[in-house]
């Protein structure tokens, strides 16, 4: 994996160059948009609404019974926007984008399809690597912000419905309300974002350097979604612990 | 024709071409001009490396040592592309299998914004018809057509182009005897409408003998025999004679 890290980084800054290029490029990303879209966003629906459930259904007894359960919404809420949001998509979205991009790519590499772009002088990377990471990145913070929405919502039913727990809804809102600041949606919209751009990159890159036939596209998928899946929660740690000193310094 | 079609092709000079896989040697120092204009014919077993040196030509493969020119200029230039309108078919055509039919013939044009949409489709139109496709096939996947249907779409996609140089690679094979007289036919067309120097690398002894200026045998990394189709139907090397020999009875 580490020896690809350079050739990642050459893809990214190749990318990065192809920039303004977007503009010429938007039908493509928004064919993209529209594909991430549809393929994930049921399953984000889904998921979402579960992990806030969860959530609630685990630490709300505990909180309950301390008697602090009026502090559920404002601790669900947060787990939920700082970590749980932007991490599970960015994990759904390289499951289920991710692999498809780098099978896709490996596709095409695999049957001359490349080579025959570059014959057309089209540029691989402007014709298919910018418009699947600029998709990504722009779908995936979308997507996060999506599911903070469902998730307290998940938190919340949990919370008026589980007899153990049993805290309103207002209850849970207010708190909501109270401790969940602009920084701490901001913080995980950072991250999704840089994790987005990790999956597609990375993706991208594995398709591209597809070798050996059909199989070989199996291979980078496989090798597309596990690389990515690392790079997440590694780069999880290292985002959270250089976010932290903005954690209240965001407040306006 | 389009107004376009005053270009003129361009020669192509290689000089000690040499390429290895994994150790394994493919081309071994190979020397060999084409002129402007000319159609050249590249023959050899399978396997002896036709296809690897025809994507050196056009940049797909980096050689380990040697130079490529095309039109005087290193094919490793930056932007050459942009420079000198180069196409290859591909031996299995390489489409867009994410594109139809018509996608991919226009794809040079639309993507590089050189006509309008009308202008393209209608030429789009015009090649299929070259290769005798009709406007039903167009909007066809590739996944739809038959390996033949599929190389004469590259090969239209190709036309597209109005290329200085082109390279085909096996451009008959799959192809019923009819069709790959047409093709071969419209090679030549090509070659004399807009001058085209044309690479092809084919085991079609009629193709290569009916239309070649030249013809080339490559043997082992290396050309072996070089002339026009008179001097290499008597040249004594003894592959070469049994290669163009081989028949069932
Ligand atoms: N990317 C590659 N990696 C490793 N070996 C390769 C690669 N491309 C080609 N080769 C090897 O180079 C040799 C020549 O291959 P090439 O495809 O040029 O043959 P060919 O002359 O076109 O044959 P055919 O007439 O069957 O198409 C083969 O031995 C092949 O295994
Ligand atoms: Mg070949």
């Amino acid at each position: 994996m580490f020896r690809n890290l350079g050739e990642l980084v050459l893809l990214f800054a190749a990318t990065l160059r192809a920039l303004p290029r977007v503009w010429q490029e938007r039908r493509k990303v928004a064919e993209q948009l529209f594909d991430i879209g549809n393929a994930s966003l049921f399953m984000a629906c889904l998921l979402s609404l579960f992990i806030g459930g969860v959530l609630s259904l685990q630490v709300g007894p505990v909180l309950v019974e301390r008697g602090l359960g009026s502090a559920l919404g404002g601790l669900v809420a947060l787990s939920m926007c700082k970590e749980l949001a932007p991490v599970m998509m960015s994990v759904l979205i390289a499951g289920r984008i991710g692999s498809a991009m780098a099978a896709e790519l490996g596709s095409m590499r695999v049957y001359q399809e490349i080579d025959a772009l570059r014959t057309l002088n089209l540029n691989p990377i402007y014709f298919l690597v910018l418009p699947r990471v600029v998709a990504i990145s722009i779908a995936l913070p979308c997507l996060v912000i999506f599911s903070n929405l469902v998730g307290w919502l998940g938190g919340a039913l949990v919370a008026l419905h589980n007899d153990r727990i049993a805290v309103s809804w207002t209850a849970f809102f207010t708190d909501l309300q109270q401790q969940v600041e602009f920084g701490d949606i901001a913080n995980g919209l950072i991250k999704s974002f840089v994790f987005a751009v990790t999956i597609g990159v990375v993706s991208c890159h594995q398709g591209l350097a597809t070798i050996g036939g059909p199989r070989g596209i199996g291979r980078s998928v496989t090798k597309a979604v596990v690389n990515s899946f690392v790079l997440i929660l590694i780069m999880d740690y290292v985002l959270t612990r250089l976010l932290l000193p903005f954690d209240n310094g965001w407040a306006i | 024709m389009p107004a376009t079609a005053t270009t003129t092709g361009i020669p192509v000079s290689i000089r000690g071409l040499r390429k290895s896989f994994g150790g394994e040697p493919v081309l071994q120092g190979l020397d060999l001009d084409v002129k402007a204009g000319e159609i050249f014919a590249l023959m050899g077993p399978s396997g002896s490396g036709k296809s690897v040196f025809l994507r050196h030509l056009i940049g797909l493969e980096t050689p380990d040592a040697g130079e490529i020119r095309v039109g005087g200029e290193l094919i490793s230039a930056e932007g050459i592309g942009d420079r000198i309108r180069m196409a290859m078919v591909f031996q299995s055509g390489g489409l867009l299998n994410s594109l139809t039919v018509a996608e991919n013939v226009g794809l040079y044009l639309s993507e590089h914004r050189l006509k309008s949409p009308a202008e393209i489709e209608r030429i789009v139109l015009e090649k299929l018809a070259v290769v005798e496709l009709g406007p039903e096939d167009a909007a066809k996947y590739p996944a739809e057509l038959s390996g033949g249907m599929k190389k004469r779409v590259a090969i239209a996609r190709a036309l597209v182009i109005e290329p200085q140089l082109i390279l085909f690679d096996e451009p008959t094979s799959e192809l019923d005897p009819l069709v790959a007289l047409t093709i071969g036919r419209e090679i030549l067309n090509l070659n004399a409408s807009i001058g085209a120097t044309t690479l092809l690398v084919t085991h079609d002894r009629d193709l290569a003998f009916g239309i070649a200026d030249r013809i080339g045998f490559l043997l082992e990394g290396e050309i072996v025999a070089l002339g026009t189709p008179e001097e290499i139907r008597v040249h004594p090397h003894p592959l070469l004679q049994r290669f163009l020999k081989a028949e069932f009875r």
